[in-house]
């Protein structure tokens, strides 16, 4: 290591020395900035899977307009479209479809616990507002009461989703009517749902008597080939009567929904806070560090600057020091981050797992921070002063 | 003039603490000092032998009078030319001073890597001689905690050497030593002037080096008492 630095720099690494004279200490500064790491990494994890969770539903469907309620902030959320703006909608001309989708919340009550299932209902008739994958599963659902189901629904044994099939349904009793499971499909809970659930709309109204047919939780609108979708999403804006409500691309409600948890919902930001508390951790672990060992070494400094060594050459070994710190404190924060978000993943079913972005985003940081801390603590060096050696 | 007389020192004053605290510690200087002399300053504590030596050794920032070092005047020197200079002197401090975590031959190879010399094997060479010449060839790898302080005193001594300095500063360089490793190492020095043409001026107390001295300066409360050269002429 002492070489490759040496080769590196073209002078004796003084800060890798100094660094690791103590090696305790050393293993506190490295174990301080992992540390850090973890906490980011951490925060991150759940950062995303927070947005892979909330963009999980919109992968299910593939309309190219929404029309929802002013205040559906996400797609679970807010109140119901009266289906005659459909119709309002189907009068523009690059509008060459659309239907209704019904929104609620199934209880499956098992023996040992509660699923909670965001149900849809939709018109097994149109398949082309559902992702390919989707479209090919939800032939049964013409059938009364006939439902699929997540298979990777929180709560939920593997084999019992696998053994889920059209020749082997699975039933169970939501309120006096008897559901009946006949396929899954890949989904996977997010933060306030367990898992998911695709009925037809008589399905859905049959559960859930007092929606009425007339006042779906969201419009799917289908625009003709080669028109923009945010164009058409426009005109509608201007054309349909009632101007409270969200008339946006489904590609557009997607990105609002993510920007709407992350930043203006409690755990959204609290998550986000956690990045920048793991952030200023290392800051302030990395500048102790460095700060200590520039004021343990002043004299021996004092002595290099009588020696004729310039500024540049003390910084050069205060940001060796930060950079030193940064890589070897990342490695192992990564590594115990990656098991701890494994660890967590298997116990709460959430997308938790360590991605190449996050790992380059907290590499970059952890750099940029080190360096950060390593300025900050450059400030010492000016009472390095040779006169004060005699 | 500078080829021969390396220093030159013309009417220096200096002065420490600001407003009412504000105190000379200097007053009128003159000094010139020969090449490849060894030249001693002497004078009870207080007197500024180490001001002197400090202001003379670029340390310190010259307030009023002339101190021309190898050519240089360094009152209202920058501190590229300040650096520069310090890289051309050496410095031998009473503390050793050797930087604890680097060997004894790393610490001297600082003395190398100063003057950004060519290549790693020329930098080690010369490193490696300089403690040989010392006497400490077989010590070269020890941390300076398992020095003994004789033995610290000339890996900076070493140190001070290796970069072919030409003026060497030392103060007190003896004191942490006994008389017979402090004879040594002045010893040394006094030869290598003689062989390089180094200069050297260090403050010292101690008698039995008085006499390799060509020149004695006694300071007493900042003024120069008393010029000699005692065993010469
Ligand atoms: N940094 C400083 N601030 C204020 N006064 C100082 C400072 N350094 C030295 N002095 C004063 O300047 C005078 C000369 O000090 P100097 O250190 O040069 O003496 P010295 O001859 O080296 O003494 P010693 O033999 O004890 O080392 C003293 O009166 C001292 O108090
Ligand atoms: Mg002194």
């Amino acid at each position: 290591m002492s070489r490759l630095l040496q080769w590196l720099f073209g002078r004796l690494p003084i800060g890798w020395l100094q660094l690791t004279h103590s090696r305790p200490r050393f293993a506190a500064a490295l174990a301080g900035v992992a540390f850090a790491n973890v906490l980011v990494f951490v925060q991150l994890g759940i950062m995303n899977s927070m947005a892979t969770a909330t963009l999980k539903p919109y992968e299910f469907f593939q309309p190219d307009i929404m029309i929802s309620a002013s205040d559906a902030n996400s797609m679970s959320e807010g109140g119901n479209v009266a289906r005659q703006w459909l119709f309002q909608a189907l009068a523009d001309p690059d509008v060459t479809g659309g239907t209704g989708l019904f929104i609620a919340t199934v209880d499956w009550a098992r023996e040992t616990d509660n699923l909670a299932l965001t149900t849809y209902g939709i018109d097994p008739t149109l398949p082309q507002f559902l992702s390919p994958a989707m479209a090919r599963k939800i032939s049964s659902l013409q059938l009364q009461n006939a439902g699929i189901l997540d298979m990777f629904s929180r709560g939920l044994p593997r084999e019992e989703a696998a053994a889920i099939r059209p020749q082997t349904p699975a039933s169970f009793e939501v309120s006096g009517t008897t559901l009946t499971l006949y396929d899954t499909f890949q989904g996977g809970g997010g933060f306030g749902v367990d898992g998911y659930m695709m009925v037809s709309d008589q399905t859905f109204l049959t559960l859930f008597p007092k929606r009425s047919s007339a006042a779906p939780d969201h419009i799917f609108l289908q625009i003709a080939r080669g028109a923009d979708p945010d164009v058409v999403a426009a005109r509608l804006r201007g054309a349909i009567s009632d101007k409270t409500l969200r008339i946006r691309s489904f590609a557009q409600a997607a990105a609002e929904d993510q920007s709407y948890q992350q930043t203006e919902r409690p755990t959204g930001i609290i998550f986000g806070f956690g990045v920048i508390i793991g952030i200023l951790v290392g800051i302030v672990i990395v500048y102790q560090v460095l700060s200590t060992d520039v004021a343990d070494h002043l004299s021996e400094y004092a002595t290099f600057k009588a020696m004729g060594y310039p500024q540049q050459f003390f910084l050069g070994i205060v940001f060796e020091e930060a950079l030193i710190l940064a890589i070897l404190g990342f490695v192992p924060g990564f590594f115990v981050a990656s098991g701890l978000l494994v660890g967590m993943k298997a116990a709460t079913g959430l997308p938790l797992a360590m991605t190449t972005t996050m790992a380059v985003m907290v590499f970059i940081g952890t750099l940029v921070a080190c360096s950060v801390s390593g300025a900050i603590a450059t400030r010492r060096l000016a009472t390095a002063d040779p006169a004060d050696l005699f | 003039m500078s080829e021969d007389t390396p220093i030159a020192v013309t009417g220096l004053n200096h002065w420490f603490g600001t407003g009412e605290a504000r105190k000379q510690a200097i007053f009128d200087v003159n000094l010139q000092v020969k090449r490849g002399s060894l030249t001693i300053l002497m004078g009870p504590s207080g007197s500024g032998k180490t001001t002197v030596l400090t202001l003379m050794g670029c340390l310190r920032d010259v307030q009023d009078g002339s101190v021309n070092l190898m050519g240089h005047e360094l009152n209202g020197a920058d501190r590229a030319q300040n650096e520069a200079l310090r890289r051309r002197l050496g410095f031998i401090f009473q503390a050793h001073n050797l930087h604890g975590s680097l060997t004894a031959l790393q610490n001297v190879l600082m003395g190398v890597q100063v003057h950004g010399l060519p290549d790693r094997q020329t930098q080690h060479d010369a490193a490696r001689h300089a403690l040989s010449l010392v006497g400490l060839a077989d010590r070269m790898g020890y941390l300076p905690a398992n020095l003994s302080g004789g033995q610290k005193q000339r890996v900076a001594v070493a140190r001070a050497l290796v970069g072919n300095p030409d003026v060497i500063f030392a103060d007190e360089p003896t004191a942490a030593l006994d008389s017979e490793s402090g004879m040594t190492v002045v010893k040394m020095l006094k030869k290598l002037g003689q062989m390089r043409g180094t200069t050297t001026v260090m403050v010292t107390h101690d008698d039995r080096i008085l006499e390799l001295a060509d020149r004695i300066v006694t300071l007493e409360d900042g003024r120069i008492v008393r010029d000699t050269a005692p065993y010469h002429e």
